[in-house]
């Protein structure tokens, strides 16, 4: 062995090509499967899509940076479970270009955070996390509520995620900007036809309280209020009515 | 700086700065309506500055033919500059972070200054910026000193380092302005992705083409351990960020992949960048500086093909460490847990290689700072190691992940490895470069060693207590059955320790303001005759030199 890496070691083209190919093995059997996915994994035929608000309002999460202290990944745990419900399904998922799992819970985990609190709680937390949470650490977010949300260019941004995969309709991306006004202000009458393309059980209201403008608030507390709620798929699995039972109160 | 630079070697920089310039200013236009219009504004103006220092010098006076007699040494000094630099900014962002902790409101009401946005600004700034620079600079240094050949050309050099600087320089202002692809230790956006692409490129063929003019038959093991930081990393950050971006004219992009995909790709990179950028490339710094400051060959020739092989291949497997009890296939959970322990054999060989090399040579290491910062740096890549391999046991992750402990274990790797073996490097570094005696004073650089060693470990014990309170305190039942504390109580418990771990952090931000003041007053001294000489003579065949194997 020693003589052959000897050899080896007086080729630096030769050396940079074993580098590469010992270097492939281990990421490609590991991923490299899981582009198969969709044959192993539950799917879920209600699953819907991100509303262009509520996408307006997962960008700004990622904007501030909030996947650095709060995961959306409860793990198959006892006490996960206890505290903040079903353990996270592959496919909640699939929808989310990227993945925001995060890596650490400064701040609990907010996979099914959605319809946990109000609006306004949302809102008054969001100002100031002392406000409602007196020993939180968490950074106050006020001018979420002073930046008006830009919307003009969410057609653009639903078909760039199309063309990673995620089914927007013709529909969805010609009224992307009407959407997302007319979301966070239903009696506009801005969003026309809204309740059909995204499900009649999708949320449309004032969320950040205001009615004369639509701002980077409603963006963010209409994402907020939907994690989890995509999809019923977590519910559906056998015995998780329980387990979400046993979490109310538990949390926070 | 052009000075070295032949009439045709300042036409391609020339030539390239335009380039750069004239692409600035294409980006700067399209994004104008957006974020992105800043960064191709930042690009355009790096680039007419360069053009015209490059004219304003063109007709200075040529290198004489003597120049290919010597090593390139000059983009090396403005690497180790730039390393400290970085530095500075890097550590003292990652204080301000830890005091955010402690005085939430302590924001300005300003968007830029919230933990969420200054974060990767620190971490950035340390994992690229600081080990970055020092790698590239060591890398350039290593490679030519080891092959006794010159750098094969003088402008791409020069490239890197410049790029490599306007990416960092792009993703720190860019997360304070909320420019982020969310993904860890890869938050910079589609543009400076493919930018930086370019620059690794560059650095790939620079150093092939420099291997290729060796005079010695062998490559020395420092350039195995670079050559595979350079690959590895080229394909981890262009699969990692793939992604579409919202338009042209648009900084933000969607990743190609989503779900699990995404997660399994973005820890196989994160796991790597480890892997790759703060291990392989810094284990190739330590096989050079170590033994050449402690005056010993390596230990055993044997046990680094071993572990240099052995961390290539096991590392790559051990990412989907950071997905236990996900949503992520369980059996690609456990392939990761089982590689990860594997992998605790190369890492303690080189651990151990490193230490053995001081054997005979533990004098030097009571009373030289320099080598001290190395052997500290070597018991820290042992420690971090074994702790990496038990965290990712998938029980022990039950407990550690998500808490305060991955944090503490990753900066006992961060301060412990890569900052000491890199200030070492660094001291050693400085007065051959500049042609001194010794570093200005070695007074300062003991107090920085006792800074850097004391600020790490109230560090670490900082987050090793308030992460197994944390895990413990999440998991914990009460007499009823039910879950003993609600998650705000868990956080209201961390607050001596986060007050703790940031005035360790400041500790060590001090010393490296120590450490850029020393090597600031080391570049004034007056210059002496070089005492470690370009080039020497080519041993005899069979005789030994300070580099070769004991074995």
């Amino acid at each position: 062995m020693l003589k052959n890496h000897a050899k080896l070691e007086r080729t630096a083209i030769g050396f940079a090509f074993a580098i590469m190919l010992v270097a492939s093995i281990g990421g490609f059997i590991e991923i490299a499967p899981l582009f198969t996915i969709s044959e192993t994994v539950e799917d879920a035929p209600d699953m819907r899509v991100y509303t262009p608000l509520e996408l307006a309002g997962r960008n700004i999460y990622v904007r501030e940076g909030c996947y650095a202290c709060h995961s959306q990944m409860v793990r198959t745990l006892q006490d996960e479970v206890e505290r903040y419900g079903h353990y996270s399904l592959a496919v909640e998922s699939k929808y989310d270009h990227p993945m925001l799992w995060g890596s650490k819970r400064t701040g609990p985990d907010l996979a099914r955070l959605g319809d946990k609190y109000s609006d306004e709680w949302h809102v008054a937390h969001l100002l100031n996390p002392r406000a409602v949470s007196p020993q939180s650490v968490m950074p106050a977010y006020r001018w979420l509520l002073r930046n008006e949300l830009k919307a003009n260019d969410m057609p653009l941004h639903l078909r760039a995620m199309r063309k990673v995969g995620v089914p927007y309709t013709d529909a969805m991306i010609a009224n992307a900007t009407a959407d997302t006004y007319g979301q966070a202000n239903p009696d506009s009458g801005a969003a026309d036809g809204f309740f059909e393309r995204y499900g009649f059980d999708s949320n449309s209201r004032y969320f950040d309280g205001d009615k004369r403008k639509v701002t980077e608030m409603d963006a963010l507390v209409a994402y907020l209020q939907i994690l989890g709620e995509l999809t019923d798929a977590a519910d559906q699995t056998a015995g998780a009515a329980n387990l979400e039972n046993d979490a109310e109160g538990a949390t926070q | 700086m052009i000075s070295q630079l032949t009439k045709t070697e300042r036409e391609i920089a020339l030539l390239l700065t335009i380039l750069l310039a004239i692409s600035g200013s294409i980006l700067g236009l399209m994004g104008r309506g957006d974020l992105l219009g800043y960064h191709g504004a930042l690009l355009a103006i790096a680039g007419y500055a360069l053009t015209f220092v490059l004219i304003k010098d063109h007709f200075d006076p040529e290198p004489g033919p003597k120049r290919i007699e010597k090593y390139y040494d000059d983009p090396i000094k403005v690497g180790i500059v730039l390393a400290i630099f970085w530095v500075v900014i890097g550590t003292f962002v990652g204080d301000w972070v830890a005091w955010l902790l402690v005085f939430p409101d302590a924001t300005f009401d300003a968007g830029w200054a919230s933990f969420g946005r200054l974060r990767p600004v620190h971490t950035s700034g340390v994992i690229f910026g600081f080990g970055g620079n020092a790698l590239i600079a060591t890398s350039f240094h290593v490679v030519q000193r080891t092959t006794r050949a010159r750098l094969a050309d003088r402008v791409s050099p020069w490239v890197v380092i410049v790029g490599f600087n306007l990416f960092c320089l792009m993703a720190a202002s860019g997360y304070l302005m909320g420019i982020t692809a969310s993904k860890e230790y890869a938050e910079p956006e589609w543009y400076a992705d493919i930018f930086l692409t370019i620059i690794w490129v560059v650095y790939f063929v620079l150093y092939m083409r420099t291997l290729a003019r060796r005079e010695e038959p062998h490559i020395y093991v420092a350039n195995w351990y670079f050559l595979a930081f350079i690959i590895v990393v080229a394909i981890l950050h262009i699969l990692n960020n793939l992604a579409v971006p919202v338009s042209f004219g648009h900084a933000k992009s969607y990743s190609l992949f989503s779900g699990v995909q995404d997660a399994m790709l973005q820890w196989w990179y994160g796991h790597n960048a480890v892997a790759f950028f703060l291990t392989a490339g810094f284990l190739g710094m330590l096989y050079y500086y170590l033994p050449k400051r402690a005056g010993r060959p390596i230990f055993s020739y044997r046990l680094s093909i071993i572990s240099f092989w052995g961390i290539v291949f096991l590392y790559m497997w051990a990412g989907s460490h950071h997905l236990h009890y996900t949503a992520l296939p369980h059996w690609v959970q456990t392939l990761g847990m089982t590689f990860s322990i594997m992998l605790l054999v190369p890492s303690w060989a080189s651990a151990g290689n490193a230490l053995m090399t001081l054997n005979g040579a533990w004098g030097k290491v009571r009373d030289d700072a320099t080598l001290r910062f190395m052997m500290v740096a070597a018991v820290f890549y042992g420690l971090s190691t074994f702790e990496g391999s038990f965290m990712a046991i998938r029980p022990v992750n039950s407990l550690s992940h998500y808490t305060d402990w991955t944090v503490g274990h990753v900066h006992a790797g961060a301060l412990g490895w890569v900052a000491m073996i890199t200030f070492g490097a660094i001291y050693t570094l400085t007065p051959w470069l500049w042609n001194k005696e010794r570093m200005y004073s070695n007074k300062l650089i003991e107090v920085h060693f006792w800074l850097a060693l004391i600020g790490t470990m109230i560090y670490v014990f900082a987050m090793w207590n308030s992460g197994i309170i944390q895990g413990l305190m999440w998991r914990a039942y009460n007499e009823n059955g039910t879950l003993a504390y609600s998650f705000i109580e868990s956080v209201a418990a961390m607050k001596p320790y986060y007050v703790a771990r940031a005035i360790g952090g400041f500790l060590f931000f001090l010393g490296a303001v120590v450490c850029a003041y020393n090597v600031w007053k080391t570049i004034q001294l007056p210059a002496v005759a070089a005492k470690n000489p370009d080039k020497p003579p080519l041993p005899a065949r069979g005789s030994p030199t300070a580099l070769s194997a004991a074995e």
